[in-house]
């Protein structure tokens, strides 16, 4: 057992507050944010190096014992997640810094950041269910903050889609805790485990599993609960759709894989069937519509909804392989989306619109800007050498080693219209002739990019480092699948029902 | 507001004993029902009484303080002792007491430190809500409150 796991969620929680008070001096409270963010992506790559070379790290809150108490694991899944989340708020929080209009800062704009950045690390360290539901809230308070901050009417009906949808996938996630406390009588994720192995009523446990499959599948946008974010996602200014294009999305791909994969894993193979054809329905559904958008930010929204659909796929495979090639997947498309979108917001601060028809030439006139999109671009189509050439490999590696041809040439067929839909951004924003004078527009501050460019560069590392990185996922994914070894680490070597029998 | 006679005596009565109450509340909430939860709501009830009986500027007088700053304040202050038991080598938030109660106040340690941000917290959240609602105008007719809805 250690006792750090907690800091990473203290430290924005005591920043976060601190900036609401002395909100007045902007200086230090962008300082506090910045500092907060470094802290959390240098703690979490340290936790991602001692979980990768010592195993599942366990603190317990208040030194209560696991199944009593509140539980934090961080497994490889989890220590990967908090990594990404926190690198990617932290390039967030750069472009904000270069970005953001000033008078958002008064409507809370960086407590809110690192409030939604607390409640996402919150989410990927809990070990008990129920607190999983409370780090949901959490996110999505502030992120309901952050969707209609600036209050425009666009921005207040998608942040209503948002609210009603997500409410709902809660409410489902509540019911669906509620019956598995009546069933298991623990929430300790562990626990639940361990108990469902023996005490399994196999109605009632697929009826759970379906409500939670509902729940994160709602703020996974898997189909057909996707509406919300194309609405939500490209009405805020570009960095908040660019954090929520990183993290929003890929929460609910967390609880779907740890609730899938750890706690309840019997289901998870009763359920693959009905999963690979939601990843596959999700798939083309999403590319049809950012086929069919002219707005720079709907496209990429609609290729994010398309993408659950290849983690759902991973998921649905039931097996080491393709959750850890979901995992590869999600990490590369975390890394490579938040970067198209921060490429997106200089785009459209360069043209002074997001509208597709409206742009143009800006390949002659930001060649830089170009250049990084292009590699985004091919990074998010999957072409080698850049990073998602991999994910989607070993996707499809897993796909037919288990012999589901089906869905795999499904994902490959899939893919070239995700390729032709970001081409059609290419087309439009930077290859053909400007539409409108641009000449007096002011030119792109290069410092803009450079959050864009570091990401990109960690895309082509991850694609030409593959070894190692598919090395880590394919650990994670045996991880996840290892609900023994889970036990062991939340609740020591005897099993949860040891300790609470210990104590009477 | 609401003019009413008998209320504003009675809330001009009972603001020093809920005042009271809720710092009796916040002090017994270790071991028995109470807590900082629980005592930064009846203090908030004093203060929504005075807002009920003679209106947000009556309100605003009871505590000078801005009410968000002082939610925020409770929360730092609450996660805040939390920290002290990590220097011990504990997991955060594992409770050190002072080995001999005080007369009058009871035992002192990190939870009671901990429920005084949370009846901070409480008092900030709850007060702003309430305030915000009563002092809230239409948003037509004013800019000020915001940027407007375009």
């Amino acid at each position: 057992m250690v006792n750090h796991l907690f800091l990473p969620l203290v430290v924005p929680l005591i920043s976060a507050a601190l900036s609401v008070m002395l909100g007045r001096w902007r200086l230090l409270t962008r300082t506090l944010t910045l500092g907060a963010s470094l802290f959390n992506l240098g703690y979490s790559g340290w936790l991602l190096w001692l979980v990768s070379s010592a195993g599942r790290q366990v603190t317990q809150a208040s030194a209560w014992a696991a199944p009593f108490g509140i539980a934090l694991v961080a497994d490889l899944l989890g220590a990967v997640m908090l990594f990404l989340a926190a690198l990617l708020m932290f390039c967030t929080i750069i472009y904000s810094l270069l970005s953001m209009e000033p008078e958002y800062e008064q409507f809370f704009y960086y407590p809110l950041l690192l409030l939604l950045l607390l409640g996402v690390s919150g989410a990927f360290l809990t070990g008990d269910l129920f607190n999983l539901y409370v780090w949901f809230e959490v996110l999505l308070m502030s992120s309901f903050g952050l969707v209609t901050i600036g209050g425009s009417r666009a921005q207040l009906t998608g942040g209503l889609k948002y609210v009603a949808l997500n409410l709902i996938g809660s409410t489902m996630f509540l019911i669906g805790s509620g019956l598995i406390y009546g069933l298991a009588g623990t929430l300790n994720m562990a626990h639940i485990g361990e108990r469902l192995i023996t005490q399994s009523e196999p109605g009632l446990t697929t009826v759970i599993a379906t409500l939670f499959l509902f729940a994160f599948g709602s703020k996974a946008a898997l189909a057909p609960l996707f509406f919300w974010l194309p609405e939500s996602y490209h009405t805020p200014p570009p960095a908040v759709s660019a954090i929520f294009s990183a993290l929003m999305t890929k929460v609910g791909v967390y609880a779907l894989y740890r609730v899938f994969g750890t706690v309840l894993p019997g289901e998870l193979v009763r359920l693959a069937p009905l999963i690979l054809v939601l990843g596959g329905t999700t798939m083309v559904l999403g590319v049809f519509g950012a086929l069919n958008q002219t707005e720079i930010r709907r496209v990429l929204s609609f290729t994010i909804i398309s993408e659950i659909g290849f983690v759902a796929m991973g998921l649905g495979f039931a097996s080491a392989a393709g959750l850890a090639a979901g995992l590869l997947f999600t990490a590369h498309m975390m890394i490579v989306k938040t970067a198209l979108f921060f490429l997106a917001g200089a785009a459209e601060q360069v043209c002074g619109t997001g509208d597709m028809r409206r742009m143009g030439g800006l390949a002659r006139r930001e060649p830089a800007l170009a250049t990084l999109w292009f590699l985004a671009m091919i990074a998010l189509a999957g072409i080698p050498p850049m990073s998602g050439f991999f994910g989607k490999l070993a996707l499809l590696q897993a796909g037919v080693s288990q012999g589901h041809y089906l869905i795999s040439g499904w994902a490959v067929l899939v893919s070239l219209f995700i390729f032709l839909a970001i081409l059609k951004i290419w087309h439009e924003v930077f290859w053909k002739k400007p539409v409108e004078d641009l000449s007096q527009r002011p030119r792109l501050a290069p410092a803009l990019l450079i959050p864009g460019a570091l990401l990109v560069i960690l895309s082509l590392v991850i694609g030409i480092g593959a070894g190692p990185v598919a090395e880590l996922s394919t650990q994670a994914g045996t991880q996840i699948l290892d609900l023994p070894g889970y036990i062991e680490a939340t609740c020591g070597p005897a099993g949860c029902d040891a300790v609470t029998l210990r104590s009477h | 507001m609401y003019d009413s006679i008998i209320l504003r005596s009675v809330a001009r009565l009972m603001l020093p004993i809920l005042l009271m109450l809720a710092v009796f509340m916040l002090l017994r909430g270790h071991n028995l029902p109470g807590g900082g939860f629980i005592g930064g709501l009846v203090a908030s009830c004093a203060i929504i009484l005075q807002l009920v009986a003679f209106g947000p500027e009556a309100a605003r007088r009871v505590l000078r303080v801005n009410y968000l700053g002082l939610a925020a304040f409770g929360v730092f202050f609450a996660a805040l002792w939390g920290l002290p038991s990590l220097i011990g080598g504990q997991p955060y938030m594992t409770s050190l007491w002072i080995p001999e109660p005080i007369p009058g106040v009871g035992k002192i340690g990190t939870p009671v430190l901990f429920d005084l941000g949370v009846f901070f917290g409480v008092i900030g959240v709850t007060t702003q809500i309430a305030l915000l609602l009563a002092e809230e105008r239409r948003p037509r007719e004013t800019h000020d409150a915001g940027t407007p809805a375009t």
